[in-house]
């Protein structure tokens, strides 16, 4: 930790959908240039949380700082430009070319994005510039994402919030795109903070990772330290998943290998 | 049915009317049901409340939908004033634009309803207003389903407004009605292919407009939109090159001899140099109200009609009072001048096949009551709720075991075809003769007296002009007259006459 002010502050951010509370009162600081997994069960509140910083989600209580600022004070559409925001449905406009698609960001603020910028967005998420004319419909999966994730940097954002980004992709294609948004994060400076409910690829890509079940945090370690088995309970029970998984492939591999 | 050909070119005018009618309807509807779609696109109870209310009008018949506006606009002439049209384009509009509400409504809803949750979650994630929302991605993607919407409304609304033709609005309805009325069916067709063949070119043009949006063909959309906007430009530039002058507007009611004698007092006000123009098929109810407002200049209409609908009367002081009363009554209450009677009558009167009233022994309404249970009787579409018929009903303790409403010009026919055994008849019809049919006489007296009248609008009541030109037609048509000319209208063989032949030919046999 940096002594810097954090990018990001939850002080006791809670969102309730009638009597049920998704969020339960989130107090925690996010630093400039972190990459933060947020981890959790489906219905811990992590996504919630998450969209509480883009105020796609108002908190019924407490507060979200973003630079210093609360987010709530801020026009939404402002707000929004200065924070990329990818998400599992990815979105594109469909009545818009990927290269418009890229440039829709910078649009909404009345400027046009040059044509090389385009090309460059392209080829950060490995895309090739020619795919700029075609239209969504036209690509694969994996290359929807991409290009929504050119979308959300296109704006040069200071803050990227990623809403099981990955979950929709074959597993080829998640590994290779998660590696991809790593290596931005890091060659671009990034603030990243990413909602998944697959703890190996938080612990892979991550600097910190998040725990959150019934709308608590409940675990705020480094991988390394989850790995050495701290964060709790809840926080182990995420972990050996993927490390039973690995023991399990790991005693298959052993297995051939007597047999040969 | 050749002469479809030699009507088709004649319909210019009704046509350019129909297109600028019809697309000033949609063009409306669109500016209402858009901005309402929106709102409704926020507001769950908005949608609701909006599509009950749009279905809820496509509930009434056109047809009532169009003759409510009449009275509707009368009241609301103490808001706005006299300068208020009641009758012809602007009710007309109104009508239609409530029709076509509901497709454009619908379906810009459903489309707003159906837009991927994923792609609006991108729009906010993005940074965009509610306005580049709205513009950039929900329009967008909605428009070719709203484009549909539109097409549905266009050819409803193209359809439709061949009824306006009822509340004095020019249309393809015009040939339609004038048609149906004197069984001149190459006039009815011409009508009919005129109006299917506009709303289908509307079909396939707006056709082409939607699948531009759909395909996000630019020059597509545009180049269908141009042609959309020629059509209607062309449509206004040759209704605006009419005479701009007010015309002396002639009313005639649905049936031959308000055709023939508007064709008749038509005739001698251009010969005397002026401008008229025709609203053929009025519903017969309109008529009154619409000459008192100065809407319509110039009606035919009948003493009997007056008495029991308008001075609510159920006595009968006899043929000369009961004129002169009316006389008084109009020009004191609605500033209307009665110029004169015509000269005949065209009263109810009930008539059967002669051989039908020899086999039941009927001549008159009397005897006509004791076999009336196990006969049906035919009247005009209004007759069963005149109080004439209440009257005569009460007078003679007539009870039937049906009664059927036709069309006046069909009422004969089901006659002869024995669907009615007995038909509220007009006495100035030819066809009474010519079908030899018996008319029962009333010893009660109970059916007032109608002659004919010539009524002027308080706008030319005091024109010497026109008082000139009409008045050598007061008295002058007997009833034998009237009823060649109706007879010669309505007959079906080749010495069938159009009303304007009928008029000509009376004109003369009364000395013009």
């Amino acid at each position: 930790m940096t002594s810097r002010d954090p990018l990001l502050r939850f002080e006791g951010a809670a969102r309730a959908y009638g009597d049920v509370l998704a969020v339960a009162g989130v107090t925690c600081s996010i630093a400039a240039g972190s990459f933060v997994a947020l981890v959790g069960a489906s219905g811990s509140g992590k996504s919630t949380l998450l969209k509480m910083v883009n105020t796609l989600v108002e908190p019924t209580a407490g507060r979200v700082l973003f630079g210093g600022e609360d987010v709530a004070s801020l026009h939404p559409a402002h707000l929004r430009r200065r924070v990329g925001y990818v998400f599992q449905g990815i979105g594109l406009f469909p009545h818009m070319s990927v290269a418009e698609n890229i440039a829709i960001g910078p649009r909404l603020t009345g400027e046009k994005l040059p044509d090389k910028r385009i090309a460059e967005l392209l080829e950060l998420v490995e895309l090739e510039p020619a795919m700029g004319s075609r239209m969504p419909d036209e690509l694969s999966g994996g290359q929807r994402q991409r290009v929504g994730v050119a979308r959300a940097l296109a704006g040069e954002p200071e803050l990227l919030l990623m809403d099981e980004p990955f979950g929709a992709l074959d597993p080829l294609t998640r590994d290779a795109l998660g590696t991809k948004v790593r290596e931005l994060h890091d060659t671009l400076g990034l603030t990243t903070v990413m909602v998944t409910h697959d703890m190996a690829e938080a612990l892979l890509l991550a600097d910190r990772v998040l725990v959150m079940d019934a709308g608590a945090l409940v675990a705020d370690e480094s991988p390394r330290a989850l790995l050495a088995g701290a964060g709790g309970e809840i926080a182990q029970g995420l972990v050996s998943v993927p490390r039973q998984q690995a023991e399990r492939l790991a005693a298959l591999e052993g297995v051939g290998e007597t047999r040969r | 049915m050749g002469d479809i050909w030699d009507i088709l070119p004649g319909l210019g005018d009704k046509l350019a009317a129909h297109v600028v009618l019809s697309a000033s309807a949609i063009g409306l509807a669109i500016l209402i049901a858009l901005p309402m779609a929106v709102w409704a696109s926020r507001s769950p109870l908005v949608s609701r409340l909006a599509l009950s209310l749009a279905s809820l009008v496509q509930t009434i018949p056109a047809l009532a939908l169009l003759a409510l506006f009449f009275p509707l606009l009368l009241s609301l002439r103490a808001v706005f004033g006299e300068g208020l049209p009641t009758l012809g384009f602007l009710p007309a509009l109104l009508a239609l634009t409530l029709y076509a509400l509901l497709p454009i409504l619908r379906n810009a809803v459903t489309a707003q309803a159906n837009l991927d949750p994923g792609v609006l979650e991108a729009a906010d994630g993005v940074g965009m207003t509610r306005w580049q929302k709205l513009t950039l991605v929900e329009a967008p993607l909605s428009a070719p389903f709203i484009m549909a919407g539109i097409r549905t409304a266009s050819v409803w609304t193209i359809g439709a407004a061949t009824l306006a033709t009822t509340i004095g609005q020019p249309s393809l309805g015009d040939p339609i009605f004038a048609g149906l009325q004197t069984q001149n069916w190459a006039l009815v067709l011409a009508g009919c292919l005129a109006s299917a063949g506009l709303a289908l070119a509307a079909d396939n043009l707006l056709w082409v407009i939607e699948v531009g949006l759909a395909r996000r063909s630019r020059l597509q959309t545009f180049g269908g939109m141009a042609v959309v906007a020629i059509g209607i430009t062309a449509a206004l530039w040759a209704q605006g090159s009419g005479n701009d002058e007010r015309r002396i507007v002639i009313a005639s009611k649905q049936f031959s001899e308000q055709y023939i004698l508007a064709q008749l007092i038509g005739g001698r006000l251009e010969a005397a140099g002026y401008a008229v123009e025709y609203r053929d098929g009025l519903g017969s109810a309109v008529v009154h109200s619409a000459v008192a407002s100065s809407s319509i200049d110039i009606s035919v209409d009948y003493t009997g009609t007056i008495w029991t609908n308008y001075l609510g009367r159920k006595d009968n002081p006899g043929r000369e009072a009961m004129y002169e009363t009316i006389r008084d009554w109009e020009w004191r209450e609605n500033g209307v001048r009665v110029l004169g009677r015509l000269g005949f009558e065209n009263a109810y009167a009930f008539a059967m096949r002669g051989e039908r009233a020899r086999e039941l022994r009927v001549a008159s309404l009397a005897d006509l009551a004791a076999v009336a249970p196990n006969l049906t009787v035919g009247g005009d579409p209004e007759f069963f709720e005149r109080p004439e018929w209440i009257a005569v009903r009460d007078a003679y303790g007539l009870r039937f075991a049906r009664s059927r409403n036709f069309a006046p010009t069909f009422m004969y026919n089901a006659l002869q075809s024995g669907e009615a055994d007995v038909i509220s008849a007009y006495t100035s019809d030819g066809r009474i003769a010519a079908d030899k049919l018996v008319v029962l006489e009333d010893p009660e007296g109970a059916l007032p007296s109608y002659d004919a009248m010539i009524m002027l609008s308080p706008r030319i009541a005091a024109d010497e002009g026109v008082i000139a030109a009409l008045t050598p037609l007061v008295g002058a048509i007997p009833v034998e007259a009237m009823r060649e000319a109706n007879l010669a209208v309505d007959r079906e063989d080749e010495a069938k006459l159009t009303p304007k032949q009928a008029a000509a030919e009376l004109a003369e046999k009364a000395g013009f």
